[in-house]
């Protein structure tokens, strides 16, 4: 039987997962966006899995919306992607800095 | 009366320094005196209609705001005018000796440069002079005060580009400042103690305020009266020249000598004694306060006026003059006798006037030689300035029935009828001083216009002539003239006019107004004395007529000392030159003391400015670059330029750091929510 600790375990440990995947990625910037990717989708289990439980559809209905606006901002973070790789000719994370004050 | 009348006394003078001074060059020289000395003729006839409303029509005193320029917690700062009868004795003299120093100075700045800025400071100076005198609260008091101080400063350095001027006039205005630091405090105390600028409430509450005390440390007090009055008695001891804030005075006389008679001898200078005398009702109810002015007096009288005698420069044995008989009216408020004080004011202003514009007839007559050593025997050749000279100097010594001898002889009584702390040596001094006076003027009276001729051979072969005194006798804009080799001659009519219309009332305005002034209750309530302090009252129940109160003073002291005085001038100085010689050398010490002034100036330039100096320099030193710069202004810079040097070592410019502090803080707020 699945009961709901189960599944805010796994939530959690997909979203610890791509945290980590932020922090410790020296490398891609794609592997970032697909980090921010998997960190919305351990948001939307959590949804879904308080919408099952307690029986009440908003949490899933709000799940399709986070999934269009994820698509969207991946499309756009690809876009932008596209666009660095022909101005810098490099998607490494570590040359990356011109942010720094 | 009418307030209009009043703003025009006051406004008219303004309007010609205004006009005289910025259309100057426009309207030319003739343009520039016609409109100041008509203004100041104006405003003359007009404070006699004020009197005479006053004194024949009895008019209400007249107290009233004509402008109030705003109120803040209760304290309004107005423009107003009190208007009594001793304000306005004071309109009339001050308006009449500027009219008469106005027409002088035609005469007298006939070549000079400057001449319309001349005339425009002096209209500027009779302006702020009755602002003083006919305000009715302390602010517009203090206003004129100032404004007198800088016309002051303005005139003494009227020849910038001598640099003994530009000393003198710096000199004036800092002694003046430290005169004025103690009578802002006073001011300061009152407004602190009666929540008001005007006269008339602040005088309402005094009896109140004498019971009240300021507590300065813990068991110690200062009576409120005593701490108002001696704050406001330093605010007169630097515009009035008491020791020890004497030292500008002489040096004043680098200016031109109509100001030398308007400013220093018959106006301004005696501001200190109108402010006492109007502060009579706060001063009355402070002996402690009293006896300070008393004293500070007496010592002024006496010691001031034997400088008078070592001096050479004719102006400044004038001067010593003037700071002894400011001693005298200082000495006279001191035992609560103000109406002698302002009495000998007023017949001071004219015959001292009359003096300086005396001398600096002579001055003229001699191509600005102002040194007496080179003077003598002028008598025949400017009859009028002689004859002037004589009757101011009568009149100064206390001759019976010349002006001078009405109210310095009351001065003298009241002295000594006295009882206050300090009257026994006050007496002694004003009595030795009515000697020193008659030794120092007619020292003057005969090494000017009698004796040897010593002008005609002065300056040729005698370039070695000492300056140890401070006698500045080069003038620059002497150029012009054919310095030296003949006869000097009187002055032109706008010079002697003058010194006629102020030698008539040196004659006779004691011994017409004694009675009334002095002992007819003329001041009425202007002036307030507590009864146990009335000492001219007590005076008045021996005084039977100005005629028997002359003639009473031939077989008093005050008329053989002054008559020995002058016996002494004659032998030691007309008679006897070498005698006077003789004493010099043998009183060798005592000569120096007094020829230095009794390192007055010494001790000022080595031990006070020194010390001041280095006062500032710390705080210049310590607390502005060190303090306030280094720590407050730069230091704060500095602060947070370090702070910000720390935490741009976080800025990465990496996306993950970011998004780690981020994800941080969302869980430690997260925590935090959860956690509380």
């Amino acid at each position: 039987m699945i009961t709901l600790a189960h599944v805010l375990t796994l939530s959690a440990i997909l979203f610890a997962l791509s945290v980590a995947g932020i922090f410790l990625n020296r490398k891609n910037v794609i592997l970032l966006l697909m980090c921010i990717e998997l960190m919305l989708l351990a948001v939307n289990f959590n949804f879904i899995a308080f919408s099952r439980f307690l029986g009440n559809i908003d949490g899933q209905v709000f799940v399709f919306f986070i999934l269009t606006v994820a698509a969207a901002e991946s499309a756009i973070g690809l876009a932008i992607l596209v666009v660095l790789f022909r101005e810098r000719r490099s998607i490494n994370v570590e040359d990356l800095n011109t942010m720094q004050g | 009366m009418n307030p209009n009348v009043l703003l025009a006394i006051v406004l008219l003078p303004l309007g010609a320094a205004i006009i005289a001074g910025l259309f100057g060059r426009r309207i030319g020289r003739v343009g520039a005196h016609t409109v100041t000395i008509g203004a100041v003729g104006i405003s003359f006839i007009l404070s006699c209609i004020v009197l005479k409303q006053i004194l024949v029509e009895g008019a209400p005193t007249y107290n009233a705001p004509v402008y109030t320029w705003l109120v803040s917690d209760g304290i309004a700062a107005q423009v107003g005018f009190l208007v009594d009868r001793l304000t306005a004795l004071m309109m009339v003299v001050v308006t009449f000796v500027s009219f008469c120093v106005h027409v002088y100075t035609i005469g007298y700045m006939a070549d000079d440069d400057g001449y319309q800025r001349f005339f425009s400071y002096i209209s500027l100076f009779t302006f702020s002079m009755l602002m003083l005198v006919m305000s009715n609260n302390f602010l517009q008091l203090f206003f004129g005060w100032e404004a007198v101080g800088v016309v002051s400063y303005l005139l003494i350095g009227f020849w910038y580009t001598r640099p003994s001027a530009i000393f003198a006039n710096l000199k004036a205005f800092i002694v003046n400042r430290v005169g004025d630091f103690g009578f802002i405090i006073g001011i300061a105390a009152i407004v602190y103690f009666t929540n008001s600028l005007d006269y008339q409430t602040v005088f309402a509450q005094v009896p109140e305020v004498a019971r009240q005390s300021l507590q300065v440390s813990q068991d110690h007090t200062w009576p409120a009266m005593t701490l108002i009055c001696i704050c406001l008695f330093i605010g007169a001891m630097g515009k009035s020249a008491q020791v020890p804030l004497h030292v500008w005075l002489p040096d004043s006389m680098e200016g031109p000598t109509p100001i030398s008679a308007l400013i220093h001898a018959a106006t301004m200078v005696t501001a200190g004694i109108f402010m006492v005398a109007r502060m009579s009702p706060l001063f009355e109810y402070s002996d402690t306060a009293l006896s300070f002015v008393l004293v500070i007096g007496a010592t002024t009288a006496f010691f001031m006026g034997l400088l008078g005698v070592v001096n050479n420069d004719i102006k400044r044995v004038i001067a010593y003059s003037t700071l002894s008989q400011l001693g005298y009216m200082t000495v006279a408020l001191g035992v609560s006798a103000y109406g002698a004080g302002i009495f000998h004011l007023m017949t001071h202003a004219f015959f001292k006037a009359l003096l300086f514009l005396a001398a600096g007839s002579v001055i003229i007559a001699l191509h600005h030689e102002q040194d007496m050593r080179k003077m003598g025997g002028l008598f025949k050749y400017m009859k009028v300035t002689a004859i002037t000279s004589w009757i101011g100097a009568l009149a100064l010594i206390g001759t019976p029935f010349f002006s001078g001898f009405y109210s310095k002889d009351a001065i003298i009584e009241a002295v000594h009828e006295s009882h206050r702390y300090g009257a026994h040596y006050a007496y002694w001094c004003v009595l030795l001083g009515v000697f020193v006076t008659a030794l120092y003027t007619f020292r003057m009276i005969f090494m000017t216009f009698h004796g040897p001729e010593r002008f005609a051979h002065a300056g040729e072969g005698d370039h070695g002539h000492d300056h140890a005194h401070g006698e500045h006798d080069h003038r620059a804009h002497d150029a012009g003239h054919a310095a030296h080799g003949h006869k000097p001659h009187e002055s032109p009519w706008v010079v002697t006019v003058p010194l006629i219309l102020l030698a008539i009332p040196s004659v006779i305005i004691g011994y017409f107004t004694v009675a009334p002034v002095l002992f007819g209750n003329y001041f009425g309530r202007s002036l307030v004395v507590l009864e146990q302090n009335d000492v001219i009252g007590e005076l008045a129940h021996e005084f039977h007529g100005a005629g028997s109160f002359a003639i009473h003073a031939f077989t008093s002291a005050p008329f053989w000392l002054a008559a020995a005085g002058v016996f002494t001038a004659y032998v030691f100085f007309l008679k006897n030159p070498s005698w006077a010689d003789a004493v010099q050398r043998n009183f060798r010490i005592l000569y120096n003391v007094l020829t230095n002034k009794y390192y007055a100036d010494w001790f000022n330039e080595n031990v006070i400015a020194p010390v001041a100096r280095g006062i500032g320099r710390l705080f210049w030193r310590v607390g502005d670059e060190i303090l306030i710069d280094g720590m407050a202004v730069n230091g704060s810079a500095k602060g947070i330029g370090v702070m910000a040097a720390v935490l741009r070592q976080i800025q990465s410019g990496y996306l993950y750091h970011y998004a780690f502090a981020m994800i941080i803080g969302l869980s430690a707020l997260l925590f935090w929510l959860l956690a509380r």
